[in-house]
C-alpha cells in the first residue's frame, strides 16, 4: 500500500500510510482504538476504497475504484473479523461458502458437495472431533475461539495468500485465545502471510515476525521481532502513548 | 443436537411441524364443534378459493422478514395490480397484456421501495408505510374511486388457467399458490439469492464482508415482493370478477400474522416457508370455523388471538431445543432404569 489516505467527510482516518507484507510473514499491527487499524484493513480487503493512494497485490497494481471484497478474495486476501465472520443463525456449511457458493446453473446450491467439503475442513484443518458440532450446527453453538477457527479454516480452504485477523481474541477466555493463536501458527506453517491486529501485545509478540505501530491515522514505527524483546516493545508503546517518544520511521 | 440421545430429533428437522399440528388440531376441533360444515369437502374447497391470495402475499413477506425488513405496501399493490388488469381487460379486451402490466406495476412499486430502503437507507417500515398510502392514493385517483365489474372474464382462458375449477370443484389458484410455495422454498433454501437474504437478515455486516452485494440483494428482494403481491392481486381480482379501489385493505395484519405464526422470526435471518403455508390456512380458516361453530361472530377475534398466541408459543417450545428435551423426557418415562446421559447442549 503506497501513500494511502482515507477521509470520511472531512475526518482524516488514514494519512500517508505506506505498508507492506512479505510472503509467509506475520505482521502484528498495533494501535489504540480509533488509530485507523480497521480502516486500513477495510481498504486492503476491498470493503471500501481509499480516498487517494495506490494498492499493489503480489506486485501488481490494483484499480482501487473497482476493487471489491470479491476481487480481494480472488487475489487471495481473506479477513477474519472479531465478530463479523459468521452468520449466527446459519448452518456451518452455509457459513463456509457464503459469497462463494458451489452452484448448479442458475445459482442453485450444491448442498451435498458444500456439506462434504465443510465437514472435511472442520475435521482436518480446524480439528473439530465428535463434540456434537457438525456441518448442520448453527454458528451460535460455537465458542468464540471455535468461531475464529472456522473463519481461519475457511480462509485457508480458499487458498488465501494473506489472512488478516482483526482483533480475533477480543472477549475470549484465555483458553480460547490459546486456540486462536494455535490457528495462527498453522497459517505460518502453511506458508501463508498474515496481518494480526490486536491490543494484546503479548499475543502479538508471540506470533508476529514484525510489528507495525499505528497512531491517529499514521504509521509511527516498524520494528523487527528479532531486534526487540517483549519488555522493550511494551515499554516503547507505553512511552509512545504518553507522548515521550518521537516518531520512528520504519 | 446430540444424535445419540435424540430419537425424535428428526422431528425438529421437519420444517413447520408445530404449526402444522396447530392446523390439524384446529380442524379436528371444528369437526366436533361444527360437524355439518367441517366433515364435508365444500368448506375446504372454499378455503382453497379464499386463502391463495393471502398465501401468495405471505410467501413474499416471509422473504422480506427473513431479510430483517418489513413491507407494509403490499395491500396497495393488490389494489393497483387489480386496477391495471381490469382496465386493460375492460377497455382494450387485452387480458394478457393487462396481466403482464399488472405484474410490472408491482415490480415498479417494489423497485421504488427498494430504492428508498437500499439506496437511500430509509427504514423499510417508514418507506413502505408511505408507499402504501401513496399507491392506494394513486389507484383511487386513476380509478376515479369507482369499482370495475369484469363479469365477462368468467370462462376466458386467463380466468380458467388461474382460477378455474379442476374437475369442476377444485380451485386452481390453490395449485398456483402451492407451486409458488415449492418454487420459492427452493429459492430461499437452495439458492444463493435465498442464502444471501438469510445472511443479510442475520447480520448485514457479515454479509457485506463476505462479499454479498447487500444493496443489490435488497433491491431485488423488494422488487420481487412487488411482483409477488401483484400476482396475489390478480388471483383475487380474477376470483371475485370485480376490482374495487380498496381491495387488499385488511390483508396486512392477517398476512403478517400468517408469517409469524408460521415460525419466521421477526429478528430476521431465518424464514420458514412451510410454516407460512400452514399459518395462512390457519388464519384463513379461523373466521369461517368459529362462525360455523355457532358461538357467534363476536367471538371470532378473540379465538383468532388465542390461536395466534398458542401457535407462537408452540413454535418457541417446540423449536430445535424443545424437541430434543421432549424426546429425552419421553425416553425417561418409557425406560426409567436407563435414563439417557445428559446432553450438554
Amino acid at each position: 500500500m503506497v501513500n494511502i489516505e482515507k477521509y470520511f467527510g472531512s475526518v482524516c482516518a488514514l494519512k500517508d500510510v505506506n505498508f507492506e507484507v512479505g510472503k509467509n510473514e506475520i505482521v502484528g499491527l498495533i494501535g489504540d482504538n480509533g488509530a485507523g487499524k480497521s480502516t486500513l484493513v477495510k481498504i486492503l480487503t476491498g470493503v471500501f476504497p481509499p480516498t487517494t493512494g495506490e494498492l499493489y497485490i503480489a506486485g501488481r497494481k490494483v484499480d482501487t475504484g473497482s476493487y471489491s471484497v470479491k476481487k480481494a478474495h480472488a487475489l487471495g486476501i481473506e479477513t477474519v473479523y472479531q465478530d463479523k465472520s459468521l452468520g449466527e443463525k446459519q448452518a456451518m456449511w452455509r457459513n463456509f461458502f457464503i459469497g462463494r457458493e458451489i452452484t448448479y446453473p442458475f445459482g442453485f446450491l450444491k448442498v451435498k458437495e458444500e456439506k462434504k467439503i465443510a465437514a472435511e475442513i472442520m475435521v482436518n484443518t480446524i480439528g473439530f472431533r465428535g463434540k456434537g458440532i457438525g456441518v448442520d450446527s448453527k454458528a451460535s453453538k460455537l465458542s468464540g475461539g471455535e468461531r475464529q477457527g472456522v473463519a481461519i479454516g475457511r480462509a485457508m480452504h480458499f487458498e488465501a495468500e494473506l489472512i488478516i485477523l482483526d482483533e480475533p481474541t477480543v472477549a475470549l477466555s484465555l483458553k480460547e485465545v490459546r486456540k486462536v493463536l494455535n490457528f495462527v501458527h498453522k497459517i505460518k506453517e502453511a506458508g501463508k502471510a498474515c496481518i494480526y491486529i490486536s491490543h494484546n501485545i503479548t499475543d502479538v509478540y508471540e506470533i508476529a515476525d514484525r510489528f507495525i505501530v499505528i497512531d491517529r491515522g499514521e504509521i509511527v514505527a516498524g520494528i523487527e521481532k528479532a531486534k526487540i524483546s517483549l519488555k522493550k516493545l511494551d515499554e516503547f508503546l507505553l512511552e509512545y502513548s504518553h507522548g515521550l517518544k518521537d516518531k520512528v520511521q520504519p | 443436537m446430540n444424535r445419540r440421545t435424540s430419537r425424535l430429533g428428526f422431528l425438529a428437522q421437519l420444517e413447520g411441524l408445530p404449526i402444522a399440528m396447530v392446523l390439524v388440531v384446529l380442524y379436528v376441533v371444528f369437526m366436533f364443534t361444527a360437524p355439518s360444515v367441517f366433515t364435508g369437502y365444500r368448506i375446504y374447497m372454499s378455503f382453497f378459493q379464499t386463502v391463495p391470495p393471502m398465501l401468495v402475499l405471505a410467501i413474499g413477506l416471509t422473504f422480506i422478514i427473513t431479510a430483517g425488513e418489513i413491507d407494509l405496501s403490499f395491500p396497495a399493490v393488490v389494489a393497483l395490480s387489480g386496477f391495471v388488469f381490469t382496465w386493460f381487460f375492460k377497455h382494450l379486451n387485452a387480458p394478457w397484456i393487462g396481466f403482464l402490466l399488472a405484474l410490472a406495476s408491482g415490480a415498479l412499486v417494489g423497485y421504488i421501495n427498494g430504492l428508498l430502503v437500499a439506496r437511500l437507507r430509509v427504514p423499510s417500515i417508514m418507506a413502505t408505510l408511505a408507499a402504501q398510502f401513496f399507491w392506494y392514493g394513486v389507484t383511487i385517483l386513476i380509478a376515479g374511486g369507482l369499482q370495475i365489474d369484469i363479469g365477462a372474464i368468467v370462462g376466458t382462458t386467463i380466468h380458467t388457467i388461474f382460477v378455474g375449477r379442476l374437475f369442476g370443484i377444485f380451485p386452481l389458484q390453490a395449485l398456483w399458490s402451492l407451486g409458488l410455495l415449492v418454487f420459492f422454498w427452493f429459492i430461499l433454501n437452495r439458492h444463493k439469492f435465498g442464502e444471501a437474504i438469510m445472511f443479510i437478515g442475520d447480520n448485514a455486516e457479515v454479509a457485506r464482508v463476505m462479499g454479498i452485494n447487500v444493496e443489490g440483494t435488497r433491491m431485488k428482494l423488494f422488487t420481487m415482493h412487488g411482483v409477488i403481491a401483484a400476482f396475489a392481486g390478480l388471483l383475487l381480482t380474477l376470483e371475485i370478477n370485480v376490482f374495487f379501489p380498496t381491495q387488499g385493505q385488511g390483508m396486512l395484519l392477517p398476512v403478517m400474522a400468517a408469517v409469524f405464526i408460521g415460525g419466521t422470526s421477526i429478528a430476521g435471518g431465518q424464514g420458514v416457508l412451510v410454516g407460512t403455508f400452514f399459518g395462512s390456512y390457519i388464519i384463513g380458516s379461523l373466521e369461517a370455523g368459529v362462525v360455523a361453530t355457532g358461538i357467534g361472530g363476536y367471538w371470532v377475534q378473540l379465538v383468532e388471538g388465542l390461536v395466534m398466541a398458542a401457535s407462537v408459543i408452540l413454535n418457541v417450545i417446540l423449536g430445535e431445543e424443545g424437541v430434543s428435551i421432549l424426546s429425552r423426557t419421553a425416553r425417561k418415562w418409557a425406560l426409567p432404569s436407563q435414563a439417557p446421559p445428559g446432553d450438554k447442549t
